[in-house]
């Protein structure tokens, strides 16, 4: 590793993966280095053995709930939307080459103490158990003016703007209550609490669009969900990285991140006594925790925990869907945060045949977080086992345009890839010095070239 | 003469994995098998995601291969999981001139008996047969001895002067399982288990589905401008 690079990057979760794979695109010569034994950092899938490592060190894996290598077990608990920012980039980049994907089953939400699925279209609206007689009609009358709106068109806006008009203003419009706002808000439009309701509607409509074209596009919920486990998204794109290129290093332990002791300025990172020289670092938070040259480089800005549950059994009262994402919306259970439950199975190739892993989450408000979960985990029926951690969110203090070490963010509590997305268009117009990242479209045809 | 009817012919594919030491001839095993050519000085493998050739086992059966290259991340430990994922074949190449190629080989192998699947076929390959009077290291007999033990197919290669090359894999494919390859006419980009829906568009195959499919339908009932 004793070499020259563009850019070493350190810890292999997607973002930087991506990042990795554009940069080696464009013919930069990367390093890239993961202090792990595996792909992924914290958005990998991990083994029965890996699992055990990880959060109880010493303890053997239990041997009655199928075999090892069957396990792929997500740290994170995110899902593609069909239609979303990610899902472009895969295919996009070809990636969708090396995975195969399967819809999640269903998405329900909570409300009044029971869960039901999320309507999606004025017509499943109709049919809802979650809203009474009138209350449908209402939210009828509010889906079809999201379906018909047209930037172009007045005649569609009903008098709203929705560039300036705050969503509670439309939601008042349509009269709709505050439960349907809980699950429109939360469940549809996704954000994680209430805040939405004063800013200007235009974001929320996006993103119930969002819901409603990746619910359209195959059917039975917005989501889609890699085989194998969400670590095969980073592995996908540190191979397209790997084929332009660039240098894989797993466990490989990063101890100094080497600057100029008079300009502050990134010159290389040191392993042992090997040091790699760059001219820049792009990498995740937890390789810049000590600070770089006694600055500061990361702050936490919320902690989430999150319980990872092995299950013998569907999540009841889901229909038996071998996958479900289930939203309980802040409110419903007087909180200020949602909590999320996301499930997949043995049909996901993520663990052993009838078994269900069900992760629950949620951003941490109190002193007591696995407390906090307890709405959710009393959703699940019985628990085989659950492991429980509480991680810091943590984001950059600066945008590294000076000293050219570019800090990406911790994957938030949502349910998604999408802001993930965004922090990957942000690093890289912090990289580039305020390019805008455009996808340029692989060459068709099998596979690419090989180049000499 | 009236050909009679008979089954229509399929092209049956599988994905078939490259593992071996940096620098014992793997791609240019590929690139001779998949283009005939050679370079004495090729550059470690760039901008190959993976390369397709067939062969005809007979005018009802063409197996088409889909061949991945570790493109380099097998040097640092740092082969992903995803590699050995689905496949159907390995090809394991030595150099017959670097007696250590042959231990890296057999650590190779014992990695895909550990991880891949079980009913994966393996194939060892002594590459740089060409250099056997002069410079060979590893005698014949002692990689056919162990392949025997190991049950893998074996043969010694030239990527230089084609010794072998297409023996090689016609072997391979007549050893593969030929139910279990997926009808390439159908499948997408994946070897195996492809589940990947003919022709795009939203129905899945066995609840699989097809982002690219997908994304030309999408672009006709994309409305929310």
């Amino acid at each position: 590793m004793d070499e020259t690079y563009d850019a070493i990057i350190l810890g292999t979760g997607v973002t930087e993966c991506v990042l990795s794979a554009l940069l080696s695109i464009q013919g930069k010569k990367i390093l890239h280095m993961d202090a792990n034994s595996w792909y992924g950092g914290e958005c990998a899938s991990l083994n029965l053995t890996q699992l055990y490592n990880k959060f109880r060190p010493g303890q053997e894996p239990p041997t009655d709930i199928g075999r090892d290598r069957d396990y792929a077990i997500d740290l994170i608990p995110k899902f593609m939307m069909a239609n979303g920012e990610l899902t472009k980039m895969l295919v996009h980049t070809d990636v969708t080459r090396y995975l195969e994907f399967k819809q999640i089953a269903a998405s329900y939400v909570y409300r009044d103490g029971k869960i039901a699925k999320v309507p999606s279209t004025e017509m499943e609206a109709v049919r809802s158990p979650l809203m009474g007689l009138f209350e449908k009609r209402r939210a009828k009358k509010f889906f079809e003016f999201l379906q018909n709106w047209n930037d172009q068109d007045p005649a569609t806006h009903q008098g709203l703007d929705l560039d300036s008009v705050s969503m509670e203003k439309v939601f008042a419009h349509f009269g709709l209550e505050p439960g349907t706002r809980d699950f429109i808000g939360h469940a549809m439009a996704l954000h994680l609490d209430d805040s939405f309701m004063q800013r200007p509607a235009r974001e929320t409509y996006e993103r119930i669009i969002l819901y409603t074209s990746s619910m359209a596009r195959y059917g039975k919920s917005p989501y889609i969900y890699p085989l194998y486990g969400l670590g095969e998204l980073p592995q996908g794109f540190a191979r397209l990285s790997a084929i332009y290129g660039g240098t894989y290093m797993l466990d490989k332990q990063i101890d100094e991140i080497v600057v100029n002791a008079e300009t502050g300025a990134f010159e290389g990172v040191r392993s042992g006594d090997e040091v790699a020289k760059a001219s820049m670092v792009i990498g995740d938070p937890s390789y810049f925790r000590k600070g770089v040259n006694g600055k500061d480089k990361v702050r936490e800005t919320a902690k989430v925990v999150r319980a990872i549950c092995i299950l013998k059994h569907p999540i009841p009262n889901t229909d038996n869907s071998d996958s479900v994402q289930l939203i309980i919306p802040q409110n419903q259970v007087g909180r200020k945060h949602d909590i999320y439950i996301a499930e997949v199975s043995g049909n996901h190739n993520v663990c052993a045949k009838d078994i269900y892993i069900a992760q629950v989450s949620t951003i941490v408000e109190t002193d007591k977080p696995e407390l906090e979960l307890r709405p959710g985990l009393d959703l699940l029926g019985p628990i085989y086992d659950k492991f429980v951690t509480v991680s810091s969110l943590e984001e950059p203090i600066d945008s590294g345009r000076d000293d050219k070490i570019f800090i990406t963010r911790s994957y938030d509590a949502t349910s998604h890839f999408e802001t993930v997305v965004e922090d990957i268009h942000d690093v890289w117009a912090r990289v580039t010095g305020g390019e805008k990242l455009v996808l340029k479209k692989r060459e068709d045809g099998e596979g690419a070239q090989i180049q000499g | 003469m009236a050909a009679t009817p008979r089954q229509n012919p399929r092209m049956l594919q599988f994905k078939l994995v490259l593992l071996g030491e940096s620098a014992v001839g793997k791609s240019s095993l590929v690139l001779r098998f998949v283009k005939d050519q050679f370079d004495d000085y090729r550059e470690s493998t760039i901008g190959a995601a993976f390369l397709t050739q067939t062969v005809s086992l007979d005018p009802q059966t063409t197996v088409k291969f889909e061949i991945w290259d570790t493109a380099g991340q097998e040097r640092y430990k740092s082969l992903a999981p995803m590699y050995y994922r689905n496949a159907n074949c390995a090809v394991v190449v030595y150099d017959i001139t670097q007696p250590s190629s042959l231990d890296k080989a057999k650590a190779w192998i014992r990695e895909l008996q550990r991880q891949a699947d079980p009913n994966i076929i393996i194939a060892l390959a002594g590459n740089k047969a060409d250099l056997a009077s002069t410079r060979r290291a590893i005698p014949t007999e002692e990689a056919e001895k162990y392949a025997a033990e190991e049950n893998l197919l074996f043969l010694e290669t030239s990527a230089k002067n084609s010794l072998n090359v297409s023996e090689l894999f016609t072997m391979i494919a007549r050893k593969l399982p030929l139910e279990q390859g997926s009808d390439s006419q159908r499948g997408g980009g994946r070897g195996g288990s492809s589940l990947v829906s003919p022709g795009g568009g939203g129905q899945p195959g066995r609840g699989g589905v097809d982002l690219r499919g997908g994304q030309q339908q999408q672009s006709q009932d994309a409305c929310n401008c």
